[in-house]
């Protein structure tokens, strides 16, 4: 410790002494502490090198598109200059997320509400591997199945919403066609975060500490109740954690949303269930196979790196709300 | 359950009270009458037969593993929710059979509070809400809920250390202080009776004369059940003492009560002597 010398230490320094060091200054944690710390900045390296990768290779095209690349929708190669922005590829994404989300989020955690308090133990182990397994799914495979399968049946579904529900904007379909919405590809995105959501629930509700679930219990409360005050926000971050690592697989996922998705290259903004939307990552699949030339793959990789950008802004934002979430309640 | 039978249960012989000269005064809170019990095939507790005058204390001491928890935990249907759980015989309760197929479990845990070994209070509520946290629970409806807290906490002894900071975290207050939130948090919703397993020992002794002051001072207005492994805290608190003694491999049953001069002073069992005196157990 630098500063003040002299053989009576300072006050200030005897009564601040220095924990950290000493905590860590057995052998076996320092080597440990090292290798934790060097794993952590390789994956922070590689992080910084797929970024800078995609911005590099961002640079060309975003200067001949200029602001117009985030703010428009089209994707015309033909013209000079091109007429070419992903704003309506973006939204889309986070459209069928949100659609995804707002199936998944319910489904999951009463599935894990059953799952931990009302499912008879066996049931409830025989539940979690069937999760696990869904989880494990490729999402080709879940592509298929919905194209052949999930497809017909949920265009009944649709019909019905509209015939029902029409008169919410959300809800209107003009053309008649029910294939290829975002409806189908946020239900498929849901199939693939539930397993995800329902397994961190899961595990966060299971850790409610008996002793609470008492004192719920000896005032009175209900299962609702003491989900509600006791179980739920004790577990908040947790399994807003939870539907954030399902939200990062949906924001991103490809194949899946390929085989559903009828993709246009305009702005759907609200109508879920009018065929055809957006999604950045199956642009990408979906042109890259047939690239008219340098430009149009400059244009694709400018495309990835702004997915990545949003990608890293919602988990920025979910940490925030993770970190938040210990609030107080009156 | 008619009123005859109920009063037929008052003037239940308990046994103990036989050999003893004073008489319970007041009327019946409570009372077990040949309650029998089993976790799945297991019985662990046999034909218990107590009565819980109005306003008194009354003591439930036995070696571990005897069923004291298991039977306060009958005396507000906590004990139903543990799964494979049954029981015979009945809990009288103001007259009435609280197992009655009519009585819904939520008002009788109201009526009866109970204070757990642990302190637990809701972590992530304040002071302040831990104490309300009954009435918001439960959806009771009470007004004034800044003279409730007040008076609440007042009454567990807490008042004092805490009027300067009912928005803060409940989980930053020590131990005793904890458990005394949780007596509020109990006392809130205006019960008759209130069970304590156990409610000190896992506190310091300066913590726990503190509960056994709020005990004495609450027992003016609620019936105390409270079970202890702590036999000057027995005496000191209780009014009423039940020894409860499972036997190899034989179900838990009551060996004897009656006033706690009484147990303590001249028991009629040898082995509650045994036991009141630390020979065993
Ligand atoms: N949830 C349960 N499932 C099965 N058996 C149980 C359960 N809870 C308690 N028991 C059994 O019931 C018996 C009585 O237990 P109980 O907890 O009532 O004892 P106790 O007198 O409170 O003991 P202690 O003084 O250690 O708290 C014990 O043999 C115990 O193993
Ligand atoms: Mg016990």
């Amino acid at each position: 410790m630098g500063g003040k010398t002299g053989l009576v230490p300072d006050a200030s320094q005897l009564a601040l002494r220095d924990l950290q060091s000493a905590a860590t200054s057995h052998r076996g944690d320092r080597v440990f502490t090292r290798t934790v710390a060097a794993a952590a900045f390789t994956s922070l390296l590689v992080l910084a090198g797929i970024a800078i990768f995609l911005g590099l290779q961002a640079i060309p095209a975003f200067q001949t598109q200029g602001w117009s690349f985030l703010t428009t929708t089209g994707w015309d190669i033909n013209t000079t200059p091109p007429t070419v922005g992903i704003f309506g590829m973006l939204y889309g994404s986070v459209l069928l997320s949100v659609v995804g989300l707002v199936i998944a989020v319910p489904a999951a955690i009463l599935l894990a509400i059953f799952m931990v308090f009302l499912s008879p133990p066996r049931l409830s182990r025989i539940l979690t591997n069937l999760i696990d397994l869904m989880a494990a799914i490729p999402s080709v495979i879940l592509g298929l199945w919905a194209f052949y399968i999930l497809n017909p049946t949920a265009e009944e579904w649709q019909v019905l919403l509209n015939k029902y529900l029409g008169w919410i904007p959300i809800f209107e379909n003009t053309s008649g066609n029910f294939l290829g919405t975002p409806f189908i590809a946020g239900f498929v995105l849901a199939i693939m975060m539930i397993p995800i959501i329902t397994a961190v629930t899961r595990e966060v509700l299971s850790r409610t500490p008996p002793d609470l679930i008492n004192a719920s219990e000896a005032l009175g409360c209900s299962l609702w109740t003491m989900l509600r005050y006791v179980a739920l926000p004790y577990g908040r971050g947790g399994i807003v954690g939870g539907i954030m690592l399902g939200l990062g697989r949906a924001l991103g996922e490809t194949i899946a949303v390929f085989f559903v998705l009828k993709l246009v290259y305009e702005t759907n903004w609200d109508k879920i269930i009018e065929s055809g939307g957006g999604s950045v990552a199956t642009l990408i699949v979906s042109r890259f196979g047939e690239v008219s030339g340098p430009l149009e793959l400059q244009l694709l990789l400018a495309a990835g790196f702004f997915l990545f950008i949003m990608t890293l802004i919602v988990n920025v934002i979910a940490n925030l709300i993770v970190s938040r979430t210990g609030r107080l309640q009156k | 359950m008619s009123t005859a039978e109920f009063e037929d249960v008052m003037d239940l012989d308990i046994e103990g009270a036989e050999a003893s000269t004073v008489h319970p005064v007041g009327p019946t809170e409570m009372a077990a009458r040949d309650l029998s019990v089993w976790f799945g095939r297991r019985k662990v507790l046999e034909g218990v037969n107590i009565a819980f005058p109005k306003n008194t204390v009354t003591a439930l001491i036995g070696p571990s593993g005897c069923g004291k928890s298991t039977f306060i935990r009958t005396l507000n249907r906590l004990h139903e929710l543990i799964p494979g759980a049954a029981l015979a015989g009945s809990v009288l309760y103001e007259g009435k059979d609280i197992y009655d197929a009519a009585v819904d479990p939520v008002q009788i845990r109201l009526q009866i509070g109970m204070v757990f070994q642990k302190p637990n209070p809701f972590p992530s509520m304040t002071i302040r809400g831990n104490v309300l946290a009954g009435l918001k629970l439960s959806g009771m409806k009470r007004e004034n809920h800044d003279d409730i807290v007040e008076q609440t906490l007042t009454a567990a002894g807490l008042w004092n250390e805490v009027k300067d900071r009912l928005g803060t975290a409940a989980g930053d207050l020590s131990g005793g202080q904890q458990q005394r939130l949780v007596i509020a948090r109990a006392l809130a919703v205006q019960p008759h009776v209130l069970l304590m397993d156990e409610p000190c020992s896992a506190l310091d002794p300066a913590s726990t004369l503190k509960i056994e002051e709020t005990i004495r001072e609450l027992s003016k207005e609620v019936t105390i059940i409270i079970v202890t492994h702590n036999m000057q805290q027995a005496v000191r608190v209780s009014d009423y003492t039940a020894f409860f003694l499972a036997e190899e491999g034989t179900p838990g049953h009551v060996v004897e009560q009656g006033e706690t001069t009484k147990i303590f002073g001249n028991p009629r069992e040898q082995r509650t002597l045994d036991y009141v005196n630390g020979r065993f157990g």
